[in-house]
């Protein structure tokens, strides 16, 4: 192991981490929106639009993110939509991600008993009120390790962010491999740049869990 | 004097068993209504259509002088001048006790919170609940709480209370610290529906009783009468099943057997 040639690139791969954090977590924040948003749809049954999240689901869960990167890339432009890199990026993995979290925050909201919305219209709260403070918090304690799950893996997506040309952690390990040829080290920094990326929002995800856990409510429920 | 709330014929079916097969039931201001029937006739169903968690498939249901039954997304003020608990409390498992109250008066009713903390306060400790404002609901008792529930929806100040089989889920000996709640609701003039199947508490508490079977109501008359002498067989002996006899306890005396053991 050249620990010099390691050494001396560690800037290189700190610009790629940061390209990667960035744009992942761009593409994270509003893939969890769309989630909640598609999930809300489904789960009050708001006809058409419930229709339409479903079929978006499917879309989006069954093709690669390489695909459609490529399309919002190469194809658009074909029909006058020219987006920048970037912004590709940020909208395919929002696209891609979208959907599983939706999936996600799903069997988050099946955990909570249909009993406990009906006491919430017991009380006359509004459907919105409803969601924001009786079934959104108990969902999404259900929820954690599925959302983070799909956060680390979103974020490992990010790794097709090279083939828009983008200067993220993979990309920068492809450059160098290919100019200097040190294989072997050049893969190792890029494994240890990955991990110290994600180690970080695993042990969170932990973290919460066992919070969550402790409070004492999510799936768990005694009558 | 016009009542509180009209039923007037409603009809209510799941999947082609029709449940409500035409039922209609007035309830006026203060009374105290109770609903018994074998399971399945459909009682717990005419109050979930009352405030409209089940829709109807025909009838009407005023509450006052409006016409409640078909409003839609609107329900949801209806739903703040009609209270109602349920068998299995659901509390809200991930707020405190206080914050359960509070909820429904500050959100709803966009009461100030200082003034609803105040009354919820002072009504957790006429239930015996003062030390607990606190806590989770986890850490309560059954009976403790649905002794919360009934403070929670009598904080929303409803013109009506529907209560749905809420000491079904309890162990015996909680049962009679919940319905005493519900018996001093009673005496403050609170107009309730209830369905119940605690027979004693049903005579203690009743002005008029309701007796469902296959979704009519088969019999309806005040307690004194409808629990010593039923009209109906049907009453009778529903009301017979709920009494035991044993052959080893019977009078050695012939004259004392009934003819037919």
């Amino acid at each position: 192991m050249d620990w010099e040639f390691i050494g001396s690139h560690i800037p290189d791969y700190a610009a790629g981490a940061w390209v990667t954090l960035r744009f992942g977590l761009c593409g994270v924040g509003c893939a969890m929106a769309l989630g909640l948003i598609c999930c809300l749809l489904r789960y009050f049954r708001v006809p058409v639009l419930k229709g339409a999240a479903r079929g978006y689901i499917e879309l989006a869960r069954n093709t690669p993110l390489l695909v459609q990167l490529f399309f919002l890339y190469a194809g658009l432009p074909r029909v006058g939509i020219r987006l920048s890199a970037e912004a590709c990026a940020v909208i395919g993995l929002t696209f891609l991600g979208g959907a599983y979290m939706a999936e996600a925050f799903r069997s988050g909201l099946e955990s909570v008993e249909k009993s406990q919305r009906e006491a919430g219209e017991c009380l006359g709260l509004t459907r919105w009120q409803n969601i924001r403070y009786i079934l959104l918090p108990q969902a999404l304690a259900t929820a954690v390790p599925a959302l983070f799950a799909n956060v680390i893996f979103l974020i490992k997506e990010t790794s097709m962010f090279s083939v828009l040309a983008m200067m993220d952690l993979m990309n920068v390990a492809d450059t160098l491999r290919t100019s200097g040829g040190r294989t072997v080290e050049v893969l190792f920094m890029l494994a240890a740049a990955y991990l110290a990326l994600l180690l970080p929002v695993s042990l969170l995800a932990n973290l919460a869990e066992r919070r969550l856990r402790y409070a004492g409510f999510g799936n768990q429920r005694s009558v | 004097m016009e009542p509180i709330l009209r039923v007037k014929e409603i009809y209510k079916g799941f999947d082609g068993n029709g449940v409500l097969q035409g039922v209609s039931l007035d309830i006026r201001e203060g009374e105290v209504v109770v609903i018994i029937g074998p399971s399945g006739c459909g009682k717990s169903t005419l109050l979930r259509c009352i405030n409209g968690l089940e829709k109807i498939d025909r009838g009407e249901i005023w509450l006052r002088d409006q016409r409640i039954s078909d409003l839609g997304k609107d329900m949801y003020r209806v739903r703040q001048r009609i209270g109602m608990v349920f068998q299995s409390y659901d509390l809200f498992p991930h707020m405190k006790v206080m914050d359960n109250l509070l909820l429904g008066p500050v959100k709803a009713l966009k009461k100030p919170r200082e003034e609803v903390e105040a009354e919820a306060v002072e009504m957790l400790r006429r239930v015996g609940l003062a030390d607990k404002a606190q806590a989770l609901p986890r850490t309560l008792s059954g009976g403790q709480k649905q002794r919360v529930a009934l403070v929670r929806a009598m904080l929303m100040h409803p013109e009506l209370l529907l209560l749905d089989e809420i000491t079904a889920a309890l162990d015996p000996e909680m049962v009679s610290e919940v319905l005493n709640v519900v018996i001093d609701l009673a005496e403050q003039g609170m107009t309730m529906a209830i369905v119940t199947h605690e027979m004693r508490f049903a005579e203690a508490v009743a002005d008029r009783v309701l007796f469902m079977e296959q979704g009519v109501i088969a019999e309806e008359g005040v307690p004194e009468e409808f629990f010593r002498e039923p009209r109906t067989e049907r009453a009778r002996r529903f009301l017979q099943s709920f009494t035991y006899a044993s052959a080893r306890k019977r009078p050695r005396d012939p004259a004392g057997m009934p003819e037919d053991a």
